[in-house]
């Protein structure tokens, strides 16, 4: 048999030309910062669509496996859940004379953005960046709807994270636990940290804040943390979670410690994304 | 024709599983672990049909999750040639029937990628917790991994099967 094709290059010079060109791509992109183009609006235009079809599969069997749960648990998780209630009306009272409090104080302090005051837009979370070291996700809204790069992505109950990428019908959201540093501070004293994300305590379901002045402040367990007025990305004011714990370094200048974050990163449905970015924010003001 | 054929065949086995492991996948993770069905294509291809095709088939998975990430463009097209080109040694090794080679390549692909994933992305930043990375990440995802390819790989080694066929049955019609 005579050779096929004489132009056919053996795999090994295959290999060395496609290295080459991963290479380049990733240095170019690491130049280019985050923009990609092209490629990314094809991606958006192909692969976005079927996600978000094949998603509602994916809904519709989770909803389907979840109805396997039986009915002896439903029954212990009910009981469980009526203790909660309770707990929660208690709670509940408590929360109302804080926020009344909160109001008061708010007032004091001139904070006239609470974070209802922002608009938002809901959107539907349709996949998930594929890979178990990083929590990022795709929306099924995009510039066609307003939304832009940097603006602020909550769920129901805090901050999620931020609008890295925008397609006209879709956006890449990058998640504060990503170890990303969210400029924080505490909604009872005001004082600033830095939270960020790390993998290995988001399976305990916490997210670590450092550099928190150790001054006469007192923090205590269940205080809350809120994004500060200084972060120039994210908007005054949105909730991240709650102190779990909080020590002294070992310098004796911060403190640092865990925050309960106040979403289920594992388990998002719907997120708000909120169409006012701080700088439009800052640019307003002057 | 039977080139553009089997190309397009391929390009539909990495698109079913990119979209499967983004969409579904994500609402049936266990213990919040997702399946890599990727690197099953990859390895797959690779040992059985040679270093190159692996290579090709490593190149264009990899470049998808690129595209769809925000990391760098090109390291994971990197990192999945690589191991598609590897998997591609194990050609001569290769028999249809028997299922234990396939697994301990799979495998191994999955265990060199998430290595490579933690040394490139996370030892680089100086996060030097491997084990803890190894039981929590690693292992479950290579289970998981795992159990599917035993379904996974019987369906392209199927689609496999019938291309050949066809291969042969048109290259004797000329002859």
């Amino acid at each position: 048999m005579k050779a096929k094709n004489q132009f056919s290059l053996s795999s090994k010079y295959w290999l060395l030309i496609l290295s080459l060109v991963c290479i380049i791509l990733m240095g170019l992109s690491g130049f280019a910062g985050k923009s990609r183009g092209v490629l990314s609006w094809i991606a958006g235009y192909t692969v976005v669509p079927m996600q978000k079809g094949i998603n509602y599969v994916g809904l519709w069997m989770s909803d389907v496996s979840d109805n396997f749960a039986t009915m002896e648990d439903m029954k212990k998780e009910n009981k469980e859940l009526k203790e909660k209630v309770a707990e929660m009306t208690v709670e509940n009272n408590r929360l109302q004379q804080n926020s009344a409090q909160l109001e008061r104080l708010m007032e004091l302090y001139k904070m006239d953005q609470n974070t209802a005051d922002y608009p938002k837009v809901g959107a539907n979370v349709i996949a998930s960046e594929n890979s178990n070291w990083f929590t990022r996700f795709t929306i099924d809204k995009g510039s066609n709807d307003g939304i832009k790069t940097d603006m602020n992505v909550l769920s129901g109950a805090g901050l999620v994270g931020i609008v890295t990428e925008v397609g006209p019908t879709w956006a890449t959201v990058s998640s504060i636990i990503d170890d990303k540093n969210v400029s924080s501070m505490m909604l009872t004293t005001f004082d600033k940290c830095i939270v960020s994300g790390d993998l290995k305590l988001i399976n305990e379901g916490l997210v670590k804040f450092e550099q928190l002045e150790n001054n006469e402040n007192e923090v205590k367990i269940g205080d809350q943390v809120v994004t500060s007025n200084i972060s120039d990305k994210y908007l005054q004011g949105l909730l991240i979670g709650y102190v779990a714990d909080i020590g002294v370094d070992s310098n004796n200048l911060t403190r640092s410690g865990h925050i309960i974050p106040a979403t289920n990163f594992h388990e998002l449905q719907e997120v708000l994304v909120i169409t006012t970015t701080k700088e439009e924010l800052k640019n307003r003001k002057e | 024709m039977k080139k553009i054929k089997r190309v397009l065949v391929c390009a539909a086995v990495i698109a079913v599983c990119y979209l499967l492991e983004t969409t579904i996948f994500r609402h049936l993770s266990l213990a919040s672990i997702t399946p890599n069905l990727l690197i099953v294509v990859t390895s797959s291809y690779g040992f059985m049909r040679g270093k190159k095709e692996g290579l090709f088939i490593g190149f264009a998975c990899g470049f998808l999750r690129d595209l769809m990430g925000d990391d760098l463009l090109g390291f994971y097209a990197m990192i999945y040639m690589v191991i598609g080109y590897l998997n591609g040694f194990f050609r001569r090794m290769f028999y249809d029937e028997d299922i234990k080679l396939p697994l301990v390549l799979i495998s191994a692909s999955e265990l060199l990628y998430s290595v490579s994933v933690y040394v490139f992305l996370f030892l680089l930043k100086s996060d030097f917790r491997f084990f803890y990375y190894f039981g929590h990440i690693m292992m479950p995802e290579l289970l998981y991994t795992i159990l599917l390819t035993l379904v996974l790989y019987q369906i392209i080694l199927h689609l496999n099967r019938r291309l050949e066929e066809e291969e042969k049955r048109s290259a004797s019609r000329f002859v």
